[in-house]
């Protein structure tokens, strides 16, 4: 199994394939199944992930009231001409917010790689789905490469806000969205790397600190400035721009600086944008304690 | 490596909204009615760090109901788990508590059904993947990712030799293998990982051999 970014690259490369088809390979050898199995399994969570978007700019409410809506906002925007992003940052920031909704709402989402980040990669992907009508294929090999860093990501730093931090979520998933969109659009294995080191770099240091420990403020909004950095980091890249720390020390420096992060900033709600004025009152008027 | 899936990254499909504090809950309490053998009639769960400051606002608490009705991850009911769990005859409280454990992500849970008690620590590690890091107070360390068995037997000479000599005569391969005890002489318990499913005659055969106590059973996950 490969357990670096730098021996996932040189795997790709040796072999002449893509990140996907290692990925895909592994999981064979792993689990013992086949490659059609493997495949629909992929297939399957892509299924969950388009239901989630479809369900977020139809609009939802979580039960706190805290968020929702504001995926069904971001599309008339949308409609209205009127943006300023242009349409793929557009659409990935209303597919991020209305996954994160659904999810806030307790609605059903694929976990990539957490719920709490579930928005970036499937806004990411959606939004090149409606932009430039990527094939089934090309999308269900995008989520074996996203899963293929998050994989190293998860067995080397964390993937988790209670370990640390944001950056271990939003961070990772913007990360891993930016290497399997860097594959998507026809860069190498060693660009995909460096799409991966620039998103990562770019969430360094991003806490965890959910306004009454739930998961919508600020989880909604921050999984959509995850996929717009993805865009960016993955723009980067195709134009030849390389990190100039290689991505297994940029997640190296992510693990390090979550095992310093102070446990308030560690999705426990007590620090950050939870111990706000504003925080304090909504956890208050929420569950009527301090 | 902890993680050996790519369905670890890209999944589990699941109701929201933490994949940590809701999918990983409902899997330590899957996982903790798989060992105990059924729903149990009440259950005591203690909630630690992280797991006992956001319960609340991330259904943890409905998500350890819902995993020990035997719901899985992706199961609408968990949202009524409370309800559920009534209608089930399945009797429940939560205990916040203030110690730091290994983990920041901990819950402990005492299963109660008539004499049967067992009381399971699960973490959730990321992502929706938990670990079991101690049964009845005894360390141990599993993924879940293979079938195990958990063998309590008397601290004495020959138990082991005696349950691996069972399990080498029926062809079954032992992964990975643990004893931990609380005292010299006491009650030991022995993890045993193993390469696949094991038959029912064979953790028959474990439970009759001398020394052993009480064998629980760990189905893949």
């Amino acid at each position: 199994m490969f357990n670096s970014i730098s021996q996932l690259i040189e795997k790709a490369e040796q072999e002449q394939k893509s990140i996907a088809d290692v990925m895909i390979t592994q999981e064979m050898e792993v689990t013992g199944r086949s490659y059609d199995e493997v495949y629909r399994d992929m297939e399957k969570n892509l299924a969950t992930m388009e239901s989630a978007v479809d369900e977020g700019i139809a609009g939802v409410t979580s039960t706190t009231g805290l968020t929702g809506m504001d995926a069904v906002k971001m599309q008339k925007y949308i409609d209205s001409g009127k943006g300023l992003s242009g349409d793929l940052t557009l659409y990935a920031i209303a597919h991020a917010v209305s996954t994160n909704e659904v999810n806030a709402a307790m609605g059903k989402i694929c976990a990539t790689p957490t719920a709490g980040s579930a928005g970036v990669v499937p806004g990411v992907l959606f939004a090149m789905k409606r932009k430039h009508d990527v094939k089934r294929e090309d999308m269900v090999r995008f989520l074996f490469t996203s899963g293929a860093f998050g994989f190293v990501v998860a067995n080397n730093a964390s993937i988790s806000g209670a370990a640390g931090g944001c950056q271990a979520e939003i961070g990772s998933a913007s990360a891993m969205a930016a290497a399997a969109l860097v594959e998507m659009a026809g860069g190498t294995p060693r660009e995909s790397g460096h799409g991966f080191a620039i998103a990562l770099k770019n969430m360094l240091g991003l806490v965890c600190d959910p306004v009454a420990g739930l998961v919508e403020v600020p989880c909604v909004k921050r999984n959509a400035a995850g996929a717009s950095n993805s865009l960016t980091a993955t723009d980067m890249a195709l134009a030849g721009i390389e990190s100039r720390i290689p991505a297994d020390e940029v997640l190296e420096a992510m693990y390090k600086i979550g095992l310093t992060m102070p446990s308030a900033l560690r999705e426990t709600g007590r620090g950050g944008l939870a111990a706000t004025p504003t925080g304090e009152r909504l956890k208050q008027e929420l569950f009527g304690e301090q | 490596m902890k993680y050996k899936s790519v369905f670890d990254i890209i999944g589990p499909v699941m109701v929201g909204p933490s994949s940590s504090h809701t999918a990983g809950a409902a899997r330590i309490g899957l996982l903790a009615r798989s060992l105990f053998g059924g729903q149990p009639a009440h259950a005591d769960i203690y909630l630690y760090g992280s797991f006992k400051d956001t319960y609340r606002g991330h259904g943890t608490d409905i998500a350890l109901i819902a995993g020990l009705l035997g719901y899985d991850t992706d199961d609408d009911r968990i949202m009524t788990a409370e309800d559920e769990a009534k209608k089930a005859g399945l009797q429940f409280q939560f205990i916040e508590m203030e110690a730091e454990r290994s983990h920041p992500n901990t819950a402990l849970l005492h299963l109660v059904k008539g004499e049967e008690q067992l009381t399971i620590e699960g973490i959730s590690i990321g992502g929706g993947k938990i670990e079991l890091v101690s049964v009845n107070d005894y360390q141990i360390n599993i993924s879940g990712n293979y079938p195990a068995l958990l063998v309590f037997h008397r601290d004495t000479f020959g138990t082991i030799a005696r349950v691996t000599t069972i399990l080498g005569d029926n062809e079954i391969n032992v992964s990975q293998m643990n004893v931990s005890r609380k005292e010299k002489g006491d009650v030991a318990l022995m993890t045993i990982e193993l390469d696949e499913t094991i038959d029912r005659r064979t953790v028959q055969e474990v439970r009759e051999a001398d020394g052993v106590n009480r064998v629980i059973e760990m189905k893949e996950s």
